[in-house]
């Protein structure tokens, strides 16, 4: 039983880590329940994953775009070769 | 000493414009034309049409918000240029109107159909521009790597080998930024909605 409860028990620093991979979809089904288990009893982890999960939500409903990459060399370019 | 009072507060500093201002102003333009090329041309010449007018710059205002201000300028010209190739836009009406709808009539006529719309549209390019904010106010890695990995939606490996760090450096870097984005949104995001 304790066996057990030690393979789940993570640090308030690892399930936060836990908590940014699951984000992005790389978190694994251990770690997962692992996390899941810490929430359970810490308002910490509950808390930052709460703020997480928002904060992924935002991004996504924002839409943000970013130029091009060459893009952006070719504007540097024109501005240096403006004066 | 004595040139202390006509020192501007803000100066320009053009070869920082690209990484500090071009995807928010970006995002901006795309916001209110909704195509790339077209928004990229935008941005592209207001950065010229900055470089041109730099000694107008009187150092009041911020740099973004100056550089904002000229974007704003050649978005009307964008519409300008195409309303004139178009014809003038016309709105036509039935002037056989109910004498006591009086004053809600043209309203009607020339109301937005997509309105319903438009509350969500203006709510998302707020908050596009919100995180942009809080983006700009990162360390440039952390930036860099919290766009790459959430804005681009790029591999951690293809990110690591990129930018030649170790996976957990990674997620440092991408934890560290998460952190101050949160604390960054809930001051300037969700406190003024």
């Amino acid at each position: 039983m304790s066996k057990k409860k030690n393979t789940l028990l993570v640090s308030c620093e690892q399930a936060k880590h836990i908590c940014d991979k699951m984000q992005y979809g790389e978190a694994t089904l251990l770690e997962r329940l692992k996390l899941r288990f810490r929430i359970m009893w810490c308002k910490a982890t509950k808390s930052y994953s709460k703020k997480n999960s928002d904060l992924t939500q935002l991004c996504k409903e924002a839409k943000i775009k970013t130029l091009d990459k060459e893009k952006k060399v070719e504007m540097k370019r024109k501005i240096d070769g403006f004066s | 000493m004595e040139t202390f009072t006509t020192v501007p507060k803000h100066k320009l500093n053009p070869s920082k414009w690209v990484d500090l201002y071009a995807d928010y102003l970006f995002n901006y333009t795309i916001s209110r034309v909704n195509d790339t090329i077209i928004a990229e041309d935008l941005v592209q010449d207001t950065f010229l049409a900055g470089l041109k007018s730099a000694e107008n710059f009187k150092g009041e205002a911020a740099e973004r918000t100056w550089l904002i201000s000229i974007l704003k300028r050649k978005i009307i010209d964008h519409y300008r240029k195409i309303n004139s190739n178009k014809g003038k836009a016309e709105v036509k009406m039935d002037l056989n109107f109910d004498g006591e709808q009086e004053g809600s009539w043209l309203e009607q006529k020339v109301a937005d159909t997509y309105d319903l719309n438009a509350e969500d549209a203006i709510q998302n390019k707020e908050l596009g521009l919100a995180i942009q904010d809080c983006l700009t106010k990162l360390p440039k890695k952390q930036a860099e790597v919290f766009i790459k990995k959430t804005i681009q939606g790029m591999e951690t490996e293809d990110i690591c080998k990129e930018l030649n760090i170790t996976a957990s450096n990674l997620w440092v870097i991408i934890h560290r930024a998460r952190t101050t984005l949160m604390e960054c949104l809930e001051n300037n995001w969700y406190k003024n909605e």
